[in-house]
């Protein structure tokens, strides 16, 4: 279908989630969905860059803290509504990924790849050292009294995450079947030969790594909204760094589907398994499906189902 | 006002001493990434892993540390050359080393690490061992033994894989193998099989570290994730494959490294490395000594 | 009255390390020329065109195309000038269709070049053309990878046509074809000469280059030895005893 068609689609189908889910009345379901949808952004926004162009991204918590810790630095600051601080969030982290692929793009993919390793931990060590943002002690954030348009705040932010991964697929979508989404899979593909054959690669790795840090990003500046309680250690959790690898990898890089299939599976699994079993050991599952994902089904779930769709054509 | 000399000569020992430790831990990946352009980020994890095996076996059946290494070296090399093996057939043969590899090792990095915390908790082991209290004493100078010898033993680790690269076979082979895997192959050597040789050696040194690792500190499972900086660092600024190279970028961080804490506190440790990584790689990325 | 000159390649050197691999390279094709460049394994003559499309950057030198020192400019900015090259070993997208291999060229090279932006339907034509041109229409929506030898070097000569350049270098486009194939691919590039396109054409098969081109340049251990037309080359002692053997 066409773009201008999808968007429309995935607006509706947006808005009948949040619809149906107003009909439950178990704010858990809220908590929950919250995570899972920022984790739909957080593994869309990695897929850009590493499934679309091959750059991998070890620092994914790095951009998501720096825009939860925007938000923090505004919240005692000024008071401003959500969406500015989405925005204002999205705009440092992006400015952050510019930086860093700026320094190290030009040279090899790995080398890009441990320069977002170092970033979350300079960024992490950054924090901890700053006062104003409590440091190591973490900081206290109290929710506005007024709830913007409806419902109660955890359904707002709920609403909110949700708009933020429409508009992610919806950009995820718009790229791949783009000019710019060719470019990146030449990157992708070879390099070398994509930018023997006309394509910028410099800058649209650039613009990949902007777009990809800047999604982070928005996504982390509601979090302390959510939390309530911020510090370093649930900022620059590690399970966001191997989430957002995890979920594209498990589910597909090649398309927008492969996130988000990766994001709501996986995403709901952790919940359930926290709840049940412990946080550590819902990580080590993670972890032993990446690790066997990445050997036995290098195209993740999407790969799997368009090889079993192609053996009963065949 | 009385300058803190003998405060900076004590940091600036420690830190050489250190220093000469962390060659030991990045030695591994000098072979892995540098000679064999594996990028295994796990390597730190291993070595902690080795920390922990050399913790088992000092406090239940009170080994010396040092003897339990020597056990262990082989043992790591066994596993080491099994990851290659898997790491070959899933990846490096089908040509997705970048993205789907390197995942694959964060990913053993990621389950190492968790897994330790399953099985043995949060809290800080350490191992008794003669020399992991007492200190030398050079004047005003103060030498912990428990720095001293595992320093001494990176160095005579160092030299003796040096020695091993320039002179045998199967070392230069193993140089060979990173400079021209064509011509390798023509000589009747393959090159994965000298590939799988050399990674089982850098798992090896993993162990070998990390023994050297629980006899300087406590150890617990996250301390693996403040090597990671520290490796990379170390292997980019001393020039990728080069072993001299490493060992001075390592004396030089660990000198860094040591008198920052003393006078700036630790907090700021772990982002020391990472911060001479990403200047290392924008103005310099050949490295010290690189080719 | 000659045409004017295209491509002038001043004194260019590049090394790798201690190794020597371009010495003081001088030459240069006029608009519309045929030349063909020989030489030995090993000789440079890959190296030399990395270094004319911006894959490697020369050290010494300067590379004057239409007028313009490119020295330092980034392949990509090269392709949009007009210059554009097939690899010796086929280096195709391998997740993209065969059809979309070219699709690559005509949207980052010829649109960027020009400013137009075709439409999907109009690219999708194109790609058909030259498909067909090289006879890979029916493996359009194939991946690369199910392609033999053979049909992957025509991709990559089809890639180098699709960014329409003003100067082509066909990098040993005919290695493992058979005679016949080799004629086709020969009479392909004399079309597109004819067409206004300039070619270099790097090649071991002696009566393809032989007969191609208007002249033959010849690079051994990285400096030229010879510069002329074919008959004289091929009788030049020099060349022989480097290349063509006694």
């Amino acid at each position: 279908m066409g773009n201008g068609t999808f968007v429309l689609a995935a607006a509706v189908a947006g808005a009948a989630v949040f619809g149906l889910s107003l009909l439950i009345h178990n704010e858990y379901f809220f908590f929950a969905g919250y995570v899972v949808l920022q984790y739909i952004v957080l593994a869309t926004a990695w897929n850009i860059l590493g499934g679309y162009t091959g750059y991998v991204n070890f620092g994914t918590a790095a951009f998501f803290a720096m825009g939860a810790y925007s938000s923090v630095v505004l919240y005692k600051l000024v008071s401003l509504p959500l969406p500015v601080l989405m925005v204002v969030g999205g705009a440092i982290s992006g400015i952050v990924g510019f930086g860093t692929g700026y320094l190290t793009l030009r040279l090899r993919g790995v080398y890009f790849a441990i320069a977002t390793l170092a970033l979350a931990v300079v960024v992490q060590t950054l924090i901890v050292n700053w006062d104003f943002v409590g440091g190591a002690r973490g900081a206290y954030i109290m929710r506005p009294a007024q709830v913007p348009l409806f419902g109660n705040y955890i359904q707002y932010l709920f609403l909110v995450m949700l708009v933020l991964a429409v508009v992610a697929l919806v950009t995820a979508r718009t790229i791949e079947r783009s000019r710019l989404g060719y470019g990146f899979s030449a990157i992708r593909d070879d390099e070398l030969a994509a930018e023997a054959f006309g394509v910028p690669t410099l800058r649209l790795k650039l613009l990949a790594t902007t777009l990809s840090g800047a999604l982070m990003g928005m996504a982390g500046a509601p979090l302390p909204y959510y939390v309530t309680y911020l510090d370093p250690a649930s900022g620059f959790n590690l399970a966001y760094a191997v989430n957002s690898i995890a979920m594209p990898l498990i589910g597909g890089t090649t398309t927008w589907v492969g996130p988000l299939i990766g994001a709501v599976l996986l995403g709901t699994i952790q919940q359930v398994a926290t709840v049940t079993i412990s946080s550590a050991a819902n990580l080590l599952i993670v972890g032993l499906l990446l690790v066997g994902f990445v050997i036995v089904a290098p195209n993740g779930i999407v790969g799997l189902f368009e090889q079993h769709w192609r053996a009963r054509r065949a | 006002m009385h300058f803190p000399f003998e405060l900076l000569a004590n940091a600036a020992v420690s830190g050489l001493l250190l220093g000469g430790f962390y060659a030991a831990v990045t030695v591994g990946v000098a072979i892995s990434f540098g000679m064999l352009d594996i990028v295994n980020i796990a390597h730190p994890a291993f070595i902690i892993l080795g920390s922990y095996i050399t913790y088992i076996v000092n406090s239940t059946l009170g080994v010396d540390p040092l003897v339990a290494s020597v056990i262990m070296a082989p043992a790591f090399f066994l596993l080491g050359a099994a990851i290659y093996q898997v790491y070959y057939l899933a990846f490096e043969k089908r040509g997705q080393e970048s993205l789907r590899g390197l995942a694959f090792f964060f990913g053993l990095l990621f389950i190492t690490e968790v897994a330790l915390i399953l099985v043995f908790g949060v809290d800080y082991r350490y191992v008794t061992a003669p020399y992991a209290g007492p200190s030398l004493h050079l004047g005003f100078l103060i030498l912990p033994l428990r720095m001293l010898v595992p320093c001494a033993v990176s160095l005579v680790l160092l030299l003796g894989l040096q020695l091993f690269l320039a002179r045998s076979f199967a070392g230069r082979a193993i140089l060979a193998v990173s400079q021209d895997p064509v011509a390798l192959r023509l000589m009747g050597v393959s090159p994965s099989r000298i590939k799988r040789f050399a990674f089982g050696l850098s798992l090896a040194t993993a162990g070998v570290a990390g023994t050297l690792l629980i006899i300087i500190q406590p150890v617990e499972p996250s301390v693996g994730r403040d090597y990671i900086g520290r490796v990379f660092a170390i292997c980019v600024l001393g020039g990728m494959g080069s072993l001299p190279g490493a060992l001075v970028a390592a004396m030089l961080l660990g000198l860094v490294e040591s008198v920052t804490s003393t006078f700036y506190g630790p907090s700021w440790s772990p982002a020391i490395a990472f911060g001479v990584l990403l200047v290392t790689l924008a103005v310099r990325p050949a490295g010290l000594m690189g080719r | 009255m000659s045409a004017p000159t295209l491509l002038a390649v001043e004194d260019l050197s590049k090394r790798f390390g201690g190794f020597v691999a371009l010495e003081a390279v001088n030459f240069s094709v006029a608009e519309g020329e045929r030349v063909g460049l020989i030489g030995p394994n090993g000789s440079g003559k890959s190296t030399l065109v990395n270094c004319l499309c911006g894959t490697l950057q020369n050290e010494t030198g300067t590379v004057r195309f239409a007028g313009q020192a490119i020295d330092g400019l980034p392949a990509h900015r090269r392709v949009r000038l007009g210059i554009a090259r097939s690899f010796q070993l086929p280096r195709p997208f391998a997740t993209l269709s065969v059809g979309d291999n070219l699709r690559i060229p005509l949207l980052y090279a010829v649109d960027a070049r020009t400013g137009v932006r075709h439409s999907k339907a109009e690219i999708d034509a194109r790609c058909g053309e030259l498909l067909s041109l090289m006879g890979l229409a029916d493996k359009a929506t194939r991946p690369p990878l199910e392609l033999s030898q053979v049909e992957m070097r025509k991709l990559e000569l089809a890639r180098a046509i699709a960014a329409e350049p003003k100067l082509l270098i066909a990098d040993e486009a005919m290695a493992g074809l058979s005679p016949s194939e080799v004629d086709d691919i020969l009479a392909l590039l004399v079309r597109l000469n004819e067409r206004g396109i300039t070619i270099i054409l790097i090649e071991h098969i002696m009566r393809a280059v032989m007969s191609f081109s208007e002249r033959v340049l010849v690079l051994v251990a990285g400096r030229k030895i010879a510069d002329a037309r074919p008959e004289d080359v091929v009788r030049d002692p020099e060349v022989t005893r480097a290349y063509l053997g006694e």
